[in-house]
């Protein structure tokens, strides 16, 4: 199954895509204030120095007369080193200052305060610009007092502020980050946690998970172990099934077999004889195919959950081949095993070692001629080989490769019972233990060689 | 040989004890575990027979309490379950063999006497004609002051003439009894393993005599 996507990658990517947004907007916000702020400053003090200019203004003889205060320009300069520029005027005509100052173009209302920004001289300016009117009423001027300052302090402020709004943005987003690394890790820990169960436990074990598990986890665990328990009933029906089947089937065929033979030995017409022989060697075929679908049916279930025991494969061959003694015996086969004087160790499934080395055994007991020899050798070289090699017909070579496959026989077999399974049997085990099946034709001369190669 | 049939199944059963009293065995049939438990009780056996699922009861449970009660009689256990691993537990449990059904006849003589055989012989092992002893359990004939061992098919032909000595056999009688169904051969083979009989018994006071168009039968030299 190809994992598709990652919760905890997800998570992460969507907590620390919300840290991003929220820095961001920090960040904005804190220099938008600041800047804000210190623009009001600039523009009170404007103000403030234009109102002070506007004050000392004085009406005498119809004339307009200006005694500058000092104070009013330098209140300005506390603030910065910044360039003041002033102007005055009295009906459009300058009355001091820089004359080419340009006048504010907002409305003219009297006693009115204008804010602008212009550009004065190359330079960026703040100018306030105060309305007042002057003299009587008949000879009323109207005076516009214009204090302008240029904005380089501003900027230098706003380039702090912007530092470390950035500074302390990224650091937020830094800390989210990882904040949010943590958070999706810790999140996800119970799931690894029921995850690590369900692994650790060996495929055998059905039992329920009974890891602790949050709510939100609680409907896959009780899913599981819903699965786990059919698919343990189901196992142990299959199992009670095949033997009850294997007992139905071979029961009557057994009491067929034992009448078939006590009426063989009663008839005396080799026809009749001939045709009780055809009836046993059909019944001996079914049986046998029977017999090899359940050894493979037991091999493939085991082959999933196999044992790895600590055994003496020495001991086991032997053991195994004493079995096949008396049924080599009939036909005056002799087995002999040659596994050297020492216990070779070897980690795996008793039951099926046994079953490839019966099936192969059975097949060479089998295809083998009467008074003839079967060698069983288990040598220890960088694998261990346990070989049986027989003096029957042997293979053709073309066989070779595909004798292993399900329901394959030779071309050679001849009216031999046999089913085909048994040499996929020793090679599922063989497979099963990391091994494989090597069939060969008996280096010795007539007769097949087929090998169980096992890894140490 | 006696033997002890315990299987519940009476159509089985009664083949298997037919079958077997014409190689001249003795049957008793037990169909269940109680049944059973009163034979051995009476009465001595060579060999039991044991079927595992029956009616009253498990046959690997019999098995342990034969071995527990230190019943010395060699049981080969005969079920219709092939697999391995049934095989493992059966052994492990005390049982001398195992055979599945349906079985072969010859292969369950085969292994009634290598149990028998592992276990030292059956009592009435030996037979004996005009001097010549056929032992059975050693596989192997004595006579004089000479003793000759016999391969399996040599045994078996020659525990045929032993049975009824002087009785003629024909040569396809023979044949069934030294064949299995799988093997194809002609009535020539019996020529082949006679003699080589005949060799063995060389200076023997018996000897297997050829009859004109009727068979085989063992005399007196």
């Amino acid at each position: 199954m190809t994992p598709q996507g990652s919760i905890r990658r997800r998570l992460f990517f969507q907590l620390a895509g919300v840290a991003a947004v929220l820095s961001l907007t920090f960040f904005f916000v804190v220099r938008s204030v600041a800047e804000r702020a210190a623009e009001g400053t600039q523009d009170e003090i404007l103000a403030a120095s234009a109102t002070a200019i506007a004050d000392s203004l004085r009406s005498e003889n119809g004339g307009v007369t200006l005694d500058l205060p000092y104070s009013a320009l330098s209140m300005l300069g506390s603030v910065s080193e910044d360039r003041v520029f002033y102007r005055v005027t009295a009906d459009g005509k300058t009355l001091t200052g820089y004359d080419d100052l340009p006048l504010p173009t907002g409305g003219r209302q009297t006693g009115q305060t204008i804010v602008e920004t212009l550009t004065y001289r190359g330079d960026e300016l703040r100018a306030v610009s105060v309305l007042r009117p002057l003299g009587s009423f008949s000879a009323q001027q109207d005076v516009v007092v214009t204090v302008a300052q240029t904005r380089e302090g501003l900027e230098a402020i706003s380039r702090r502020i912007t530092a470390t709004a950035t500074a302390v943005g990224g650091g937020f987003f830094l800390l989210a980050t990882a904040l949010s690394l943590w958070a999706a890790r810790t999140a996800l820990a119970p799931l690894e946690r029921l995850t690590g169960a369900v692994t650790r436990r060996g495929p055998k074990d059905l039992r329920p998970v009974d890891a602790i598990a949050p709510a939100e986890l609680v409907p896959l665990v009780t899913a599981l172990n819903g699965f786990m328990s059919r698919l343990r009933a189901s196992l142990l029906r299959t199992e009670d099934f095949i033997a009850e089947a294997a007992h139905r089937v071979r029961t009557p065929l057994a009491t067929v077999r034992a009448q078939a033979e006590v009426t063989h030995r009663k008839l005396n017409k080799p026809e009749h004889k001939q045709a009780i022989r055809e009836m046993i060697r059909a019944i001996d075929e079914s049986s046998r195919s029977a017999g090899q679908m359940l050894d493979h049916a037991m091999v493939t279930f085991r082959t999933d959950s196999m044992d790895r025991d600590a055994l003496d494969l020495s001991a086991l061959t032997r053991e195994t081949c004493s079995q096949l003694v008396p049924t080599a015996d009939l036909k005056d086969i002799s087995i002999t095993t040659d596994c050297g004087p020492d216990p070779v160790p070897f980690e795996g499934d008793r039951i099926l070692l046994q079953a490839a080395l019966l099936n192969i055994l059975d097949n060479a007991i089998k295809y083998s001629p009467a008074d003839s020899h079967i060698s069983v050798s288990l040598r220890t070289r960088e694998d261990l080989i346990l070989s049986v090699a027989d003096e029957g017909r042997g293979f053709d070579d073309l066989d070779l490769p595909r004798l292993a496959n399900r329901y394959q026989r030779g071309s050679n077999t001849g009216d031999i019972v046999g089913s085909g399974l048994g040499l996929t049997i020793a090679s599922d085990v063989a497979g099963a233990h990391g091994g494989r099946l090597i069939i060969a034709q008996n280096p010795k001369g007539v007769g097949a060689c087929v090998s169980l190669v096992l890894p140490h | 040989m006696r033997f002890l049939l315990i299987e519940d199944n009476q159509k089985l059963s009664s083949a298997v004890a037919e079958r077997l009293h014409l190689d001249g065995h003795a049957v008793d049939c037990a169909d269940t575990l109680n049944a059973a438990s009163a034979c051995i009780a009476v009465a001595d056996y060579d060999l039991i027979l044991l079927d595992i699922m029956l009616p009253d009861g498990d046959g690997r449970d019999f098995l342990e309490q034969h071995r527990q009660a230190k019943n010395r009689t060699p049981i080969i256990v005969t079920t219709a379950r092939s697999a391995v691993s049934d095989r493992v537990g059966l052994l492990d449990l005390g049982a001398d063999d195992y055979i599945t059904k349906p079985f072969d006849f010859s292969e369950l003589e085969a292994r009634c006497r290598a149990v028998l055989r592992r276990q030292g012989g059956a009592a009435d092992n030996n037979k004996s004609f005009c001097g010549t002893v056929l032992d059975s359990a050693a596989a192997e004939l004595r006579f004089a002051d000479k003793q000759v061992s016999l391969r399996n098919r040599e045994l078996r032909l020659m525990e045929v003439f032993f049975a009824a000595p002087g009785q003629i056999f024909s040569k396809s009688h023979l044949l069934d009894r030294l064949f299995s169904f799988a093997e194809d051969v002609s009535e020539n083979a019996i020529e082949v393993y006679v003699g080589r009989l005949r060799k063995r018994l060389d200076g023997a006071d018996i000897t297997i005599e050829t009859v004109r168009g009727l068979g085989y039968r063992m005399v007196a030299a």
